[in-house]
């Protein structure tokens, strides 16, 4: 059920799902899935007679198939999984393969609300992408790198436009990668492209790109970048301005330059997984103001905190709030909130969800092999085998908690002022 | 003696070569040796001493009695020496056999500086060389090209997106016949174990992910693969002098194991990769350590052992020879943990070659050597007839080498001096003689 105005937001707690059980006719059952909705639990699972199928909410799918994986729910709260069925590959949502089908297919992606899905293929040895198993009408040497934008009305992947000899250097030299924009090809090759990305609207594109073994530089629309820069990581669209922005290395340093202007002077070991709030006005990135010393920055002041390793950078809509991770070598990872530590520290730590209004931020973290959430820094009085992601309300006063507990799967309604 | 009368034609080099200009050349040399190198550089450019002691320590050198052109002084002197001394004012042809002595006739291997009284680190020096010729655009060929593959795919043999997967499917297949409900899981998140690998297992070595998926099978690991890029650890790019790619591999490797909330990433049996994740790349980053620990399969290998979860249906009948990986022992110290592992698995002695541990020689395959492709193969195979010497003395059959590239070096070298003797991965061990499900 989608969008998550509709979804019930009563608080308590439902057992969605008694007991995790597997079927006498399965081999075995995979790992659970739960809806965005937490109205449902999905595994893949192996049948004892052979073949794949699918268990949501205990039931089987009808059909089966040779093979399944990679399961995952849309957004609006469809399962998918990439499925074999004579040989050739396709996608099953609820159960229902598409029409077409490949010699290949992989890497499903969802449109912001789930309307859309997106996969890689190979047909033919040709490679490119379908948009709910419409490919596109031209398909690729190779294709890599895939992007959806947020509508799902387009989508670009980075593209091998001419066949290379067994270690040929000329004519790698010359540059035969591209970007194709729904299968069609930008005016312009490069020595290499890196993580094309769309703007808000769906209707510009920017990439990193090599035009030398030593040039790097952001290309958008194919166009690239006057200036050089020894090394970039990935753009990103200002959503308010449309202006790119993207971390540039600057004789061994690194900073943010926005079309092509530095808007951060280089004076970082590192600076990347830029964020920008959707006024434009608030601009976050994950630096390392000094070797092995990481911290978030924010519009180019760094925070006071920082630990060897940070991750998982967002940030509000409005720029409120910025929020992140950071860990020693992947253990006693601290929540980082407006350059402060949350207490509590933790063996594992998931992305941090702010809320789509009221400035809140929920954390789903892991202790000692149980699991639970982190809400403005309070720790949920009650701990799980697993939980997934928390979500908010979009008035952000409540917190959908999808949770099993040994092997029930719950729907929990938390009220966030309590929670 | 030099480089010089032993030039030797290789299409990268010559094309680098064609396209320098002596302005382009000090400019560049200038560049570097300014922007990027620091005291260290300095330091050991003035002060060694040309006492010869490090000649007794490298297999080139032992191997070219009598030639000092292969010494690590010798390699200095005719390379950085040469640089600093001109201040980047050399010709063409002066790079062409800088590039081909700095990519061909040393591995990286670092034995020298355990030697040299003062410690002078000549690796380190001829991988400032390298990054001088990455600049200046001279590589071999082969090398190159695999840089090129790094940079196109995340993978350093072309592997396409779906060949990756399709590979791991086709593994997961076979290997059920043999062990019912085996699994490899791809993308399970917050798994204990993140495994990766180096791009010739799923393009033409797929039987050791075959053995990998029977081991954590068995054991009961909890693990994954990753379904999309990063799952390739190796680096060609590190060897090249191509640091920014380097730099973005390890990115990727990294972050797709981070994305997948795992606890550990364990490596297959590779060591150059293992040297790229845990102290080159990630540094070049900004990480002091790595952002995720990473283990080596003779380390991970040695735990599963301790705890009981490798259970041997018989023994592999010895004797047998370790080669030590240089990237692995000197690097990490794992010599005795992998001797351990070998006492678990082999029914009878370990001859060991002198010197060996953390003194061995390299395979003269590692530091992308190897990767150099074959107008170079002649270079490493005679460049270590001290290896040969070293394996035929211990007059056993089976080497046991947890490396990639020591097994692409060692094979050349046993084919070349027919020394009939076989080389296993402990995987190879394992798999065969661990318990299985009854058929
Ligand atoms: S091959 Fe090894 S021992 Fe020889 S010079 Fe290079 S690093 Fe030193
Ligand atoms: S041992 Fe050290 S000081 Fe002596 S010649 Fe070799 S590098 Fe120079």
């Amino acid at each position: 059920m989608h969008p998550p105005s509709l979804w019930n937001w009563e608080p308590g707690q439902r057992v969605i799902l008694a007991a995790l059980k597997s079927p006498e006719d399965c081999a075995w059952v995979e790992e659970p899935h739960a809806s965005p909705d937490g109205e449902r639990l999905a595994s893949l699972a192996a049948l004892a007679e052979g073949g794949f199928s699918a268990l949501v909410n205990g039931e089987m799918w009808e059909n089966t198939f040779e093979k399944a994986w990679y399961p995952r729910f849309s957004p609006d709260g469809r399962f998918t999984a990439i499925v074999q069925q004579d040989g050739m590959w396709t996608l099953a949502v609820d159960g229902a393969a598409w029409e077409e089908s490949f010699d290949y297919l992989w890497g499903t992606e969802f449109s912001a609300e789930g309307d859309v899905i997106a996969a890689c293929i190979q047909s033919g040895g040709e490679y490119g992408l379908c948009l709910n198993g419409a490919p596109w009408e031209t398909l690729f040497e190779n294709a890599n790198q895939p992007v959806l934008s947020a509508d799902g009305q387009s989508s670009a992947a980075v593209v091998q436009l001419e066949s290379l000899k067994p270690a040929d250097l000329d004519d790698f030299h010359k540059g035969v990668f591209g970007v194709a924009v729904n299968g069609e090809a930008w005016d312009a090759n490069f020595m290499n492209v890196w993580t094309p990305t769309f703007d808000p609207q769906g209707k510009n594109v920017a990439a990193q790109v090599r035009t030398s073994l030593y040039d790097y530089s952001i290309a958008v629309n194919g166009k690239k970048w006057a200036g050089n820069y020894g090394c970039v990581w990935e753009p990103r669209f200002n959503p308010a301005s449309g202006t790119v922005v993207a971390p540039v290395r600057v004789k061994g340093a690194w900073g943010l330059a926005q079309d092509d202007q530095i808007i951060w002077e280089p004076r970082f070991a590192q600076c990347w997984h830029q964020v920008i709030s959707q006024d434009g006005k608030s601009i976050a990135a994950i630096v390392a103001p000094q070797f092995g010393q990481f911290t978030v920055a924010v519009n180019g002041k760094p925070w006071s905190v920082s630990l060897p390793v940070v991750t998982d950078l967002s940030i509000a809509r409005q720029g409120e709030v910025v929020a992140a991770l950071g860990c020693a070598d992947n253990r006693d990872w601290r929540v980082m909130v407006d350059g402060r530590l949350w207490d509590g520290v933790w063996d594992m730590a998931w992305a941090p969800v702010i809320s789509p209004s009221g400035g809140h931020v929920a954390v789903k973290v892991e202790r000692a092999g149980r699991q639970t959430v982190v809400v403005n820094g309070r720790v949920y009085p009650r701990e799980f085998t697993k939980v997934w992601e928390p979500i908010f309300s979009p008035d952000g006063t409540k917190l959908l908690i999808r949770a099993l507990d040994k092997d029930a799967f719950l729907r929990i309604v938390a009220e966030v002022g309590r929670a | 003696m030099g480089i010089t009368e032993r030039l030797i034609e290789d299409a990268g080099l010559r094309r680098g070569v064609s396209l320098l200009t002596p302005e382009k050349i000090e400019k560049t040399i200038v560049a570097v040796l300014q922007g990027e190198t620091g005291a260290r550089l300095k330091t050991y450019a003035e002060t060694c001493m040309r006492c010869g002691m490090c000649a007794e320590a490298c297999h080139f050198a032992l191997s070219h009695p009598g030639d000092p052109s292969y010494t690590p002084a010798g390699k200095v002197h005719q390379t950085m020496s040469v640089l600093l001394d001109k201040k980047g004012r050399v010709d063409p042809d002066f790079i062409y056999g800088m590039a081909q002595l700095a990519y061909t006739e040393c591995n990286l291997c670092r034995r020298c500086v355990h030697l040299c009284p003062i410690g002078i680190d000549t690796a380190y020096i001829m991988s400032t060389v390298r990054r001088i010729c990455h600049k200046l655009g001279c590589t071999p060929q082969y090398m190159q090209d695999t840089a090129h593959s790094h940079a196109s795919t995340f993978n350093q043999m072309w592997v396409k997106d779906d060949e990756w997967t399709d590979s791991l499917m086709w593994q997961e297949d076979e290997a059920r016949e043999e062990f019912p409900g085996l699994r490899i899981p791809l993308d399970k998140e917050g798994a204990d174990i993140y495994y990766s690998v180096i791009a010739p297992e799923p393009k033409f070595r797929t039987q050791l992910i075959y053995q990998a998926a029977a081991i954590m099978h068995m054991a009961g690991v909890d693990w994954t693969m990753p379904a999309q890029t990063g799952w390739d650890n190796s680096d060609m790019c590190m060897f090249s002098g191509d640091f920014e790619v380097m730099g973005r591999l390890k990115r990727q490797h990294f972050e797709s194991a981070q994305k997948l909330k795992v606890k550990r990433i364990v490596m297959g049996e590779c060591g150059h990769a293992f040297r790229s994740v845990y102290d080159v790349g990630n540094r070049w980053l900004g990480w002091r350590w790595h952002p995720v620990p990473v283990i080596h399969a003779v380390e991970f290998y040695w735990e599963l052992i301790q705890e009981g979860k490798i259970k041997l249906a018989k023994k592999f009948p010895g004797p047998v020879t370790i080669q030590d990986p240089c990237n692995i022992v000197r690097g990490r110290g794992l010599q005795q943990k992998l001797r351990e592992v070998t006492r678990f698995l082999v029914e009878g002695d370990i001859i060991e070659m002198h010197p060996n541990m953390e003194h061995n020689f390299c395979c003269a395959a590692g530091g992308g050597v190897i990767n150099c492709g074959p107008p170079f193969k002649n270079v490493r195979v005679e460049g270590n007839a001290v290896k040969a010497e070293q394996l035929k003395a211990t007059g056993v059959k089976t080497i046991i080498t947890p490396c990639h590239n020591c097994h692409g070096g060692l094979h050349d070298i046993i084919h070349h001096h027919k020394l009939g003797m076989d080389l296993k991965f402990l995987s190879d061990i394992i798999y065969e003689c661990m318990e299985k499900p009854e058929a």
